[in-house]
């Protein structure tokens, strides 16, 4: 078992870091389209968030603030990309057509959707759930 | 897409929502009367197509899935796949409804049976829609799966996690057998679509892979169809609860392999071989099925015998039919041997009318008794007057007797075994004559057993047997299904040329596509007269009473069969040799020491790698078009070779951490030098979240002792590390010095204009690519899950061969 943590400077630094390096994790997935990121980082920016909260803290009270069972997002990410794919099918387009289109949206003016970015939103909850299943389990393990 | 589509996949989402409703109503309601609406549905939609299908249409849809394999969900329903189609959402709704009042909504695990029996629903549905074999071929798996589950849905028992075992391995194993001969039949013929593949007939039967891929494709229907000498497993898959029984494992799933001998006739048929193989398997089945039931105590056990006797009899029908497509046949024989395929069909649906119910009356005397074991029940006829009524019209109809809807198919199948007794062709001369020989005397046992089945449960003195509760007459609802089942056993005596035309003729002409015409005026009646089928069915009605009557006295028979010489003891002697011998190897190799699998790891890269290398002569170094050395390759370089050198003289795990991470951020920054700023952050982020990960696992780790170990261990060591780093300079130094085709960076560049994405990185990852990276993560979910399972089920030491 991890022992408690009781770094003050490490805790201070980590609570205004975390916030920091999430909004980049979420500015790192929402550019991906047209810069670099995308899902696979945007995700592992954000497993990485949470895993520095647990260097910081330990895993029990991060696991009482989050309580996400990270295997069972792990799985519904890869049923989204999947069902993405299967989407394009119905469709009757091939397995994981991916479509785009411009729209015009009040506030954000011409804007594109594309369904990649659902595929990449699997993407990117697979990883997070992986990544923090993972590193859990083994620092959890006693 | 197509309605029909929707509705193989509306048993599979409705699957999804199960467990979700099964929280909600259980225990107020039974979770069955939410699952019971979805084979109806699909029911009555197929219902209205039979008119159209009996007037010849055929409805074809198609969504593409990988056109680039050839791969696409095409759904074809035609009269074959109809009656199928019918069966398996008919007989499914009567089993649901059965199941309601047969499994306890307090005690059972009812969300993961319905789960399993609707997956196997839409599976079961998609074999027999699908034109595509690939597709065919993932349902057809699925349905092994999915039996597997149901099997053992008991699964603390024993007995049931060993028939699930067996009919997975035998099933399975039989289906690859048939993906390797689809494989083969898609590279003669150039498409992977049933239908087209009929079209191409001649090309198919020239080639010489036509026999191997016929051999390999009835493997997999033989192993499903529980043909012998593959039908071992399907006495032992009775271990799952009745209902599975009724549905899979007699009515539906069992079908399947003679469905696929049914759609590839036009294919196949007309060869020796083929006749040879169905026709003789399916005889041989028939005759072992019920020699075997006779001797069975369990009711169940008897049911599953007879079960593989009548599909053995079914694919014997098959295979005589095929007979009608031999090219140097007359009209008049080519229609008089067709008839045979029009009997097995007819005999396929009243086969799953009277062992669906019959099966329901076994489970219904479980209930109510407790037990199923002929020797302990007897006297039952007046406690259970329903049920012992609908014995008798399963079990006669079974045993071939009027007015039943089986005396109607058995007259036809002794009619096919004579005519083919007459056969010239295929080297039948002499032969010949034993096809309605065997036929007889299987039908004789198939008599006996039918009565052992019937009287031996009812008749008889009661022997009280030792429950507490008193016995009864099962409820009304338990009783309801097998009762419109009999119905029809019934009702098909009497208006046969109905089912025959809105059925069998549609039916038939898929099988045999070219002789459709003969059957247009074929009328089905009980009686022709005093000819040679009635008197067969007379001597074996005669011979079977008195045999039943001896019983005791030739039943020792039996015991005289050695044990060691039973299929099944084979099958587990086979198993348990293949255990033996697996472990033996993998136990000289698994030390349980990582270094030794990285050594296992790095030595195959260099001799796989080097290897092709070197036989390949893909070696050359091609230096013009480098781009020139800068100061900061130069000092990148230094600077990862004095970690790597660190990590390997440190005296501390930290410093080693520490160390392999900074080479890795050194890594990233020839990323940045080279402006690849997607993969400078991924590997960034990638190398924080290990090091992390190390630090992690630091507390589990032992301090760093100076390790005395052996000069010849080190020596390896240091080999495999030096020969894969060369090796792999090597590869790097050739790749860039060969050019075996043109760049396919021109495709991506358009990414914009084709994804609408300007960052040309990820529009490969979701779009060009998409199907690598939805792999991608679904292997990295099951790793974490893999790693989770690991860690978390934790045996004990020294807990069976396990020693961490």
């Amino acid at each position: 078992m991890m022992k408690k943590s009781n770094d003050l400077l490490i805790q201070g630094v980590a609570k205004v870091a975390v916030v920091i390096i999430l909004t980049f994790a979420v500015n790192l997935f929402v550019s991906g389209h047209h810069f670099p990121g995308g899902g696979f980082i945007g995700g592992l920016t954000f497993a990485s968030a949470i895993i520095l909260l647990f260097l910081a803290f330990d895993i029990e009270s991060v696991r009482r603030n989050i309580p996400i069972d990270f295997k069972i997002l792990a799985a519904v990410g890869v049923l989204i990309s999947i069902l993405t794919g299967v989407g394009g099918m119905v469709f009757g387009k091939e397995f994981l057509t991916q479509a785009f289109d411009y729209f015009y949206l009040p506030v954000f003016g011409k804007t594109e959707l594309a369904t990649a970015v659902i595929f990449d939103i699997g993407v990117a909850l697979a990883v997070i759930g992986t990544a923090l299943t993972i590193i859990m389990t083994i620092g959890d393990d006693r | 897409m197509s309605w029909l589509h929707v509705m193989i996949f509306i048993p599979f989402i409705y699957a999804c929502l199960v467990p979700v409703i099964h929280k909600r109503v259980v225990p107020t309601i039974h979770t069955g009367w939410f699952v019971l609406a979805v084979p109806f549905i699909i029911f009555i939609y197929l219902i209205s197509y039979i008119s159209r299908i009996s007037k010849g249409e055929v409805f074809y849809s198609t969504a593409k899935w990988i056109p680039s394999y050839q791969i696409n969900f095409t759904t074809y329903m035609d009269g074959l796949s109809l009656i199928f189609g019918l069966l398996i959402t008919g007989i499914g709704t009567l089993v649901i409804l059965y199941s309601i009042f047969y499994l306890s909504k307090h005690r059972e695990a009812l969300h993961n049976f319905y789960v399993y029996l609707l997956m196997f629903m839409g599976a079961m549905l998609g074999v027999v829609f699908s034109d595509n074999i690939y597709v065919f071929y993932v349902f057809w798996e699925i349905t092994s799966v999915s039996s597997f589950l149901l099997i053992a849905y008991w699964y603390e028992r024993n007995r049931s996690r060993y028939g699930a075992q067996k009919a997975m391995l035998i099933t399975v194993f039989g289906g690859l057998a048939m993906l390797a001969g689809f494989i083969m039949l898609s590279m003669t013929s150039g498409t992977t679509s049933i239908r087209e593949m009929i079209h191409q007939v001649d090309t198919i039967q020239e080639n010489s892979l036509f026999l191997a891929a016929m051999i390999l494709i009835l493997v997999g229907a033989f192993t499903k169809s529980a043909q012998f000498p593959f039908s071992i497993w399907l006495p032992d898959a009775m271990e799952a609860p009745t209902p599975i029984s009724a549905y899979l494992h007699s009515a539906t799933m069992v079908k399947a392999g003679i469905y696929l001998v049914a759609r590839l006739t036009p294919i196949f048929g007309g060869t020796p071989e083929w006749f040879w193989f169905v026709t003789g398997i399916g005889l041989l089945t028939l005759l072992y099925g019920s020699v075997n039931a006779v001797k069975q105590t369990d009711l169940k056990a008897l049911l599953a015998y007879s079960t593989i006797s009548q599909l053995g009899l079914i694919m014997s029908l098959f295979g005589l039919g095929s007979a009608s497509l031999y090219k140097g046949l007359s009209v008049e024989e080519s229609s008089l041997y067709a008839f045979a395929a029009f009997a097995a069909i007819f005999h396929l649906i009243n086969h799953s009318t009277f062992k669906g119910s019959l099966f329901m009356v076994v489970g219904i005397i479980d209930h109510e008794t407790g037990t199923r074991d002929i020797k302990k029940l007897g006297g039952l006829m007046h406690i259970m007057p329903i049920s012992f009524t609908l014995t008798i019209i399963g079990g006669f109809s079974m045993a071939g007797l009027p007015p039943f809807n089986g005396f109607l198919s058995k007259e036809m199948f002794f009619t096919a075994v004579v005519e083919a007794s007459k056969m010239e062709i295929f080297h039948l001369d002499n032969l010949g004559i034993l096809i309605p020989i065997i036929a007889w005397v299987a039908s004789v046992f198939t008599f006996i057993y039918c009565m052992i089945l019937v009287f031996k449960t009812f008749r008889g003195r009661y022997k009280g047997i030792s429950s507490d509760k008193g016995i009864h007459e099962a409820p009304i609802g338990l009783l309801l299904s097998p009762i419109l089942l009999a119905i029809l056993v019934i009702l098909f005596f009497f208006i046969p040329n109905a089912v025959s035309n809105w059925l069998l003729k549609p039916a038939f002409a898929s099988v045999l596509p070219t002789l459709a015409h003969v059957v247009d005026d074929k009328e089905i009646s009980a009686f022709h007269g005093f000819n040679l089928e009635l008197m067969m069915t007379i001597g074996v009605v005669i011979l079977g009473i008195i045999l039943y009557l001896l019983l005791k006295k030739w039943y020792k028979l039996y015991l005289l069969y050695p044990q060691t010489l039973t299929l099944t003891n084979f099958y587990n002697q086979i198993l348990d040799s293949m255990e033996r011998v697996s472990n033996t190897i993998t136990k000289s190799y698994m030390t349980g020491y990582a270094r030794d699998y990285l050594v296992y790891i790095f030595g195959f890269i260099i001799i796989a790698l080097g290897g092709s290398l070197f036989l390949f002569k893909g070696v050359s170094i091609n230096t013009s078009q480098d781009a020139p050395i800068s100061i900061f390759d130069i000092g990148l370089t230094v600077g990862m070779v004095i970690c790597a050198v660190t990590v390997l003289i440190s005296k501390s795990r930290m410093t080693s951490i520490i160390a392999v991470g900074a080479l890795g951020f050194l890594v990233s920054f020839f990323f940045v030098l080279f402006r690849a700023p997607d993969l400078a952050l991924t590997q960034l982020v990638v190398e924080t979240v290990t090091t992390a990960l190390f630090l992690l696992c630091f507390y589990h780790l032992p301090q760093l002792k100076k390790e005395i170990t052996k000069i010849k261990f080190k020596a390896v060591n240091a080999i495999v590390s030096v020969g894969v780093g060369l090796i792999v300079t090597i590869i790097a130094l050739a790749a860039n010095g060969t050019h075996l085709f043109d760049s396919i960076s021109v495709y991506y560049e358009d990414s914009y204009k084709l994804a609408g994405a300007k960052n040309i990185v990820n529009a490969i990852l979701v779009d060009f690519r998409g199907i690598d990276t939805m792999l991608e993560i679904l292997v990295l979910t099951v790793a974490g899950l893999g790693v989770y399972t690991l860690i978390k089920l934790k045996l004990v030491k020294g807990d069976n061969d396990e020693e961490v």
